[in-house]
């Protein structure tokens, strides 16, 4: 197994931007939600860590919400099939995000 | 009404979850051998369940869902999937069962390639609702997120979200750039992934709250609980079972347990190779601990279905189409074709005509498959009538002529406390009487059958195993008014007190250092007779279960139980006053005095 070098890193990269930019611009826009969600969890993450976790369970509902809405996008992703958006799949969106913000407001106390 | 309502609710949902993993000829079969199993029946009798019946409608009904979810890949299946688990958390402990045996299912399919986005949508959305549920019960609170039994779902998420990474990879870059991506992802991972496991494993070792709790590791290491907690170890039903009780237990189900695994692989789905994985895990802790038959009842209930299914499926189309000449072979060949397109739903109407065997051997089969299942069914009613149903508050025996003889003892005694006492007095028992008596003499007990408090009872336990003045000084700092022994000599009741006694014995040295196991074992092996130990004859259980014994079996008298004399016939008692005998002597009920009675 050969080693990675820098050139083949900075080759990985450019690869997957010329690729990257075929994807439709519907699915880019739910990219960018998850990116955004995952920045938020690991907001509060570095807050933890910086001004220590009372009340943990405020702490443990916050980030689970931003990961799980996270991972709730990254699902909603992999159905939307090439930027085509089916109404059943936006509905299960909907409603599996409601839960999960209701569960966690629940819990923040 | 609970038991046999969450029962049928139970038969209910087995059909939907094997429905759908096989067939509806399937879901027949698996429910109705769940309606009729014996081992379900015990913890659901009407009069007599246990919140296992509930636990277990929410265990098939949160499989169902779940399986449902991974198989359509909707969000909102998943949803449903994690309020069934919220309901499985908040009605029984063995939930780590199910949120050990997903992860384990999934990291299966991860291995054998079996990885879809379905898969990924339904998994997540299970473990990140179910976690966040799960910590809203007050029971289970940070538990969710802090101990061992946990781990494993989080570990395969993340396992999860980097093969769904790789497959993306896979799908938006180019052969080349992907194999060198392939390589550094893999180490970089593997780099990243042994380091946090490496840390979170020796912290989690470390630390006493982290590790695995107690009841876990002794599912896990069945000899753990001997060594280190007795009063798990002191529950009968946490004793390993014998082959018999499998058998009793199971019939029918555990035998085609067996062919329903082989079946399962023909073909290997999602749902199939949940099954297995679930029958083959549940077999190990079953065989660990006799209260956990019941984990492996609705999984031999559905391979058991699905292996008659298959069984029956062939039989019945051969008896449709088929006749007794050498005709099958000919009508084999001609209609492979059609066999060939026939669907992947195996449904006894597909109209594939392959595999027929001539049409009276099918006839004779079915006939025997008939007959095996009313044998199964006249067992399984017998079983729950007589083994399972009758209450253990009041028991019976035949008479010489036939008829029943009823002991009421037990019912007689909480009475009289009932009647006869102040409204505060407190009594103490050993705990496995307390809800009883809380609930029938309706005073308040020291401790009672929720074994949450392990010093509580062991306190209990030593005064028990103390000599009389020690033990009165005992239950006076208690505050005790009255205490009770369950007593078998006189009628051969073998589960009485001193029967249990060793065991108070281990759970009270297991916290008090005082109270050694050694010193109340007589001449070889524990007994009550001359030969036992001193420390056994001057001990209070002894005292209070065979005072005035002697009057009534004369002073050569044999404990029917134990089948020997007493060891020491002349019991005076100073510290406690003998205030109620039932009628077969089974429950007597001592007061404890302010002062020592000193004209006895």
């Amino acid at each position: 197994m050969s080693r990675v070098s820098i050139p083949d890193l900075g080759e990985i990269v450019g690869v997957f931007r010329k690729e990257y930019a075929k994807t439709p611009k519907l699915v880019k826009v739910v990219d960018c939600f998850i990116v955004y969600a995952v920045t938020t969890a690991l907001l509060q993450y570095s807050y933890m860590l910086i001004c220590g976790s009372f009340p943990y369970n405020a702490f443990l509902a916050g980030l689970g919400c931003s990961l799980g809405f996270a991972i709730l996008t990254v699902c909603f992703r992999m159905q939307i099939n090439e930027g085509k958006m089916l109404e059943k799949v936006f509905a299960d969106y909907c409603v599996a995000c409601i839960f999960l913000f209701l569960v966690a407001i629940s819990y923040v106390g | 009404m609970i038991g046999p309502i969450f029962s049928s609710l139970t038969s209910i949902s087995t059909y939907l979850m094997v429905r759908q993993i096989r067939s509806r000829g399937a879901g027949l079969l698996a429910a109705s051998f769940i309606a009729t199993i014996p081992s379900y029946i015990s913890r659901s009798v009407a009069g007599s369940y246990d919140n296992e019946a509930v636990a277990i409608f929410a265990l098939t009904f949160t499989f169902y869902l779940y399986l449902k979810s991974i198989r359509t890949g909707s969000m909102f299946w998943g949803v449903c999937a994690s309020c069934s688990y919220f309901y499985m958390v908040s009605s029984w402990g063995g939930y780590t069962f199910i949120i050990n045996l997903i992860p384990i299912h999934a990291l299966a399919l991860l291995i054998i390639d079996k990885f879809s986005s379905k898969l990924y949508t339904g998994y997540s959305m299970f473990i990140i609702n179910g976690t966040l549920l799960a910590m809203v019960l007050p029971v289970v609170g940070f538990n969710a997120v802090e101990t061992s039994e946990h781990f494993s779902g989080f570990f395969v998420l993340a396992l999860m979200n980097g093969v769904a990474l790789v497959k993306y990879l896979k799908g938006t870059l180019t052969e080349a750039a992907y194999k060198k991506a392939l390589r550094l992802f893999v180490t970089t991972s593997i780099a990243v992934m042994g380091v946090i496991s490496l840390g979170v494993i020796t912290f989690a070792m470390t630390s006493p709250t982290l590790r695995w709790s107690g009841r876990s590791l002794s599912l896990l290491d069945p000899t753990y609980a001997s060594k280190y907690i007795p009063i798990i170890a002191s529950v009968s039903e946490h004793q390993a079972p014998a082959w018999s009780s499998f058998i009793n237990d199971l019939r029918t189900a555990i035998i085609l347990m067996a062919s329903g695994i082989i079946s399962c692989f023909r073909p290997l789905s999602e749902g199939s190779l949940f099954l297995v994985i679930w029958g083959v895990l549940s077999v190990y802790f079953s065989a660990v601990m006799v209260r956990l038959m019941l984990v492996l009842a609705p999984v031999a209930c559905c391979l058991a279905g699905i292996a008659l299914s298959d069984v029956l499926e062939v039989l019945c189309r051969s008896a449709k189409y088929s006749s007794d000449n050498n005709q099958p072979e000919t009508q084999k060949v001609e209609k492979k074709k059609k066999g060939k397109q026939s669907s992947n739903r195996r449904n006894s109407a597909s109209g594939s005509k392959y595999g027929l065997i001539p049409r009276s051997l099918a006839l004779l089969g079915i006939a025997g498959i008939i007959f095996v299942l009313s044998y199964h069914l006249f067992h399984c009613s017998f079983l729950g009538g007589e083994g399972y149903s009758s209450p253990s508050i009041i028991l019976q025996s035949r008479s010489r002529d036939g008829g029943t003889y009823v002991f009421d003892d037990y019912r007689e005694g909480y009475s009289w406390l009932r009647e006869n006492t102040d409204y505060d007095a407190k009594v103490a028992s050993w705990w496995d009487y307390g809800y009883q008596t809380t609930a029938m003499a309706d005073r308040t007990v020291l401790v009672d059958n929720n074994t949450w408090n392990n010093t509580h009872i062991a306190t209990v336990g030593r005064a028990m195993a103390s000599p009389e003045k020690k033990a009165w000084d005992q239950f006076r700092k208690l505050d005790v008014d009255y205490v009770f022994v369950i007593f078998g000599g006189l009628v051969g009741y073998s589960s009485d007190d001193i029967n249990k006694f060793l065991w108070m014995v281990r759970i009270g040295g297991g916290v008090y250092g005082d109270i050694k196991e050694r010193d109340y074992i007589g001449e070889g092996y524990y007994r009550i007779d001359e030969k036992a130990s001193k420390t056994m004859l001057n001990t209070l259980m002894y005292k209070l279960s065979y005072y005035r014994f002697a009057e009534i079996v004369g002073r050569d008298g044999q404990d029917r139980v134990r089948g020997t004399k007493m060891g020491n016939p002349d019991v005076k008692l100073t510290y406690f006053q003998e205030v109620f005998t039932s009628k077969h002597w089974m429950l007597r009920i001592y007061k404890v005095l302010d002062k020592p009675n000193l004209a006895a």
